[in-house]
């Protein structure tokens, strides 16, 4: 370890580093420990998981096939921090905040997949009526705080919204108002200013907030460990006197169990949490990237920690599912995203007249 | 007979709002404990508490951002900027955010918040601290711009701002606040979108917004002895203009000057400009004249300072031609 330096001028063949240090970090994390589920919810994240899955590859093609445009962030290598997070809080009672990566982070909060899909093609029936696009997904309805395209805006912004939950039960006397956010971003945002102001603003009032750092090694080409000077993300929260843990991001059970731990430290006012998960991507950064970089050996040692397959390892071991289920999980899985393909391809353009539409506001919308 | 100091009808218009509607709360550098650096929200901390006052660290981008996800989320936040210049620093959370996610989002969300401070050259305060950002945010889309300049316009406009459901970035004058008069009594709001007709004439329109309202009726006082009749407009709103108004005093007046304190690049009176060129140009008799602002740095030294914003005997020399001209 001692011997991989962070001196910008080494290359990566230079370093001999096999896997990488990202890689070795998974064996010697401080917990391994996974939730506790029942039949019920291991069915639930699996089906989570894979439909986070087949809706990106699906994305893939889609976009090859011309259907969709621009910048195309997927998640596929991740979904066990979606699932494992947002799957262990409360749908359209908490909130959740995301990044460009976001169709599976909105499809975890209940954004139907027709609805993201037709999204991504523009039309009027996608979550943001087409305005936004895949970078841009937003429903208020499923508490869907947003994607957010630059690094690290959409963390001031879940900070508020954790603001407001204890503006309610403090200023405003709503006992029942206990709601906790999610913020979602990647090990690249975590160098930037907005990161760190908003770790101390947040633990400075208490907010009840989950910082989810999705540490996949890489922003675009930068690897994490070129980038900043202690890869180590959760002990930053050490400096601002906060929770902060490490976890296996290809294990959704022990990030359930870690996102259990700190919704619960956040519910109770006990204030926020830096969860740093430690996954990889198994796609370039967005479909436009050629994926110079990373190398095969490192690409191998992840894929075979593929979170889907570890998660069906664990159900199939806790008897909690069997194989037949599991198949007929992902028919059902690839039915509801052809099915969202199909939505998404007849539904309508936004209406030309309607192109100012939205700027402002039309009526009073009060919660 | 004691008016109300312009800071104070200010500080009057955010007592009301908190008092009408619990979800407006205040957040920026020392609103709270210390009462706002000009003294807009004093004393409102130890009234509404602590949460509802929120002093927050030196982090303007995050702080107001965090004002956009409180809105997303249901309250209706006011943030001071310190200095309006410093939120440069906040550029990215009030474009990306404040003024475009209402429409990105399809209209998921609403972003009602108030964005206010001191703006505008002072006494001296250095280039950094005289910024008139009203130009820089004039492009984004999604926010409502809007300038007070005297105690009445200032209570009822941030009522007003404070119950728009849109951001508005609301800019007071930094050598405004201690301006004092005699206000409504009892309840009232502005129109957030209506020029306000200073005084009638016939000679020739002048546009103009914030402090420059007060360099314009000294130079209207110089004028009426020289019998030029000046219809004064103070713009009030200066995203979207009120070109009714506009229209209106040009078809009458066939003449018009705009001051602004702004630089004249890429100013408000740039845009102004291209707007009566395109709509009203049938009706000008004269060319259409800028007075803004040297496009440098605000400069420390007095003198130097002076030269760099419009005085009032520019405006007089100004009207005086563009009136001589005759048809």
């Amino acid at each position: 370890m001692a011997n991989q330096t962070t001196n910008p001028i080494n290359k990566p063949e230079e370093k001999g580093f096999g896997a990488g240090e990202h890689a070795e970090r998974l064996s010697g994390l401080a917990t391994t420990e996974q939730a506790e589920i029942d039949k019920k919810t291991g069915l639930d994240i699996f089906r989570d998981m894979t439909l986070g899955r087949r809706f990106e590859d699906k994305c893939a093609e889609m976009y090859y096939r011309g259907k969709m445009f621009g910048f195309v962030h997927l998640y596929n290598g991740q979904e066990a921090v979606s699932s494992g997070v947002i799957g262990a809080m409360k749908k359209k009672h908490d909130w959740f905040c995301s990044t460009y990566r976001d169709h599976v982070h909105a499809l975890s909060a209940g954004v139907p997949a027709r609805e993201v899909m037709s999204e991504l093609f523009g039309k009027e029936t996608g979550c943001s009526k087409g305005r936004g696009g895949s970078m841009h997904l937003f429903s208020k309805e499923h508490h869907l705080l947003g994607g957010y395209a630059f690094i690290g805006e959409g963390i001031p912004v879940a900070v508020g919204a954790a603001f407001t939950s204890k503006y309610k039960k403090e200023a405003l006397g709503e006992k029942q108002s206990d709601s906790v956010t999610a913020a979602f971003f990647g090990d690249g945002t975590c160098n930037n200013g907005q990161f760190f102001e908003c770790l101390n603003m947040a633990q400075l009032w208490k907010l009840p907030i989950l910082f989810v750092v999705e540490n996949n090694k890489w922003a675009i080409g930068m690897a994490h460990d070129r980038a900043t000077s202690d890869p180590e993300i959760w002990r930053k929260a050490n400096s601002f006197g906060m929770a902060g843990e490490e976890v296996n991001g290809m294990d959704v059970l022990a990030v359930r169990e870690a996102a259990i731990r700190a919704i619960k430290r956040a519910r109770n006012g006990e204030g926020p949490t830096l969860l740093e998960c430690l996954t990889y991507r198994f796609r370039g950064h967005s479909l436009a990237d050629p994926d110079e970089l990373r190398q095969e050996e490192e690409k191998q040692f992840w894929s075979e920690r593929d979170p889907l397959k570890a998660l069906e390892k664990d159900l199939l071991t806790r008897s909690l599912a069997t194989t037949e289920e599991l198949r007929a999980i992902e028919k059902e899985i690839d039915k509801e995203v052809t099915d969202a393909v199909e939505f998404a391809l007849e539904a309508p353009e936004p209406k030309p007249e309607e192109l100012t539409r939205y700027i402002w506001a039309e009526k009073e919308e009060r919660f | 007979m004691a008016g109300t100091l312009l800071f104070n009808a200010l500080r009057e218009a955010i007592d009301e709002e908190m008092a009408r509607d619990s979800l407006v709360c205040v957040m920026g550098e020392d609103v709270g404990h210390y009462g706002g650096s000009y003294k807009v929200t004093k004393d409102l901390c130890e009234k509404y508490g602590e949460l509802r006052v929120l002093d927050t660290p030196i982090a303007e981008n995050s702080f107001t951002g965090m004002a956009v996800g409180a809105a997303m989320t249901g309250l209706r936040p006011i943030v001071e900027g310190m200095n309006m210049g410093f939120l440069l620093l906040a550029f990215n959370q009030i474009s990306n955010n404040m003024g475009m996610l209402r429409y990105t989002s399809g209209g998921n969300y609403t972003i009602p918040t108030v964005v206010r401070g001191p703006g505008g050259v002072g006494r001296q305060l250095g280039a950094e601290h005289s910024q008139r950002l009203e130009a820089y945010f004039h492009a984004v889309p999604g926010i409502k711009i809007v300038a007070c300049s005297t105690p009445t316009n200032a209570k009822g406009l941030m009522k007003a701002a404070i119950r728009d459901d849109n951001p508005v970035l609301f800019f007071e004058h930094v050598l405004l606040y201690n301006l004092t008069e005699e206000i409504p009594s009892g309840e009232y709001v502005c129109a957030l979108d209506q020029a306000d007709l200073v005084k009638e004439g016939k000679d020739v329109t002048i546009l103009t917004y914030s402090r420059m309202r007060h360099h314009c009726l000294k130079a209207v006082e110089m004028l009426e002895s020289e019998d030029i009749d000046v219809e004064l407009i103070d713009l009030i709103s200066l995203k979207p203009f009120d070109m009714d108004t506009i229209k209106r005093s040009i078809a009458k007046t066939n003449r018009v000057i705009i001051v602004e304190e702004c630089m004249k690049t890429g100013g408000i009176g740039a845009e102004l400009i291209a707007l009566i060129t395109e709509e009203c140009f049938d009706d000008l008799d004269a060319p259409p004249v800028r007075l803004s602002s040297q496009d440098i740095p605000t400069p420390y030294n007095g003198k130097l300072e002076n030269l760099t914003i419009i005085q009032p005997h520019q405006i007089v020399e100004s009207v005086q031609k563009i009136v001589s001209k005759g048809v």
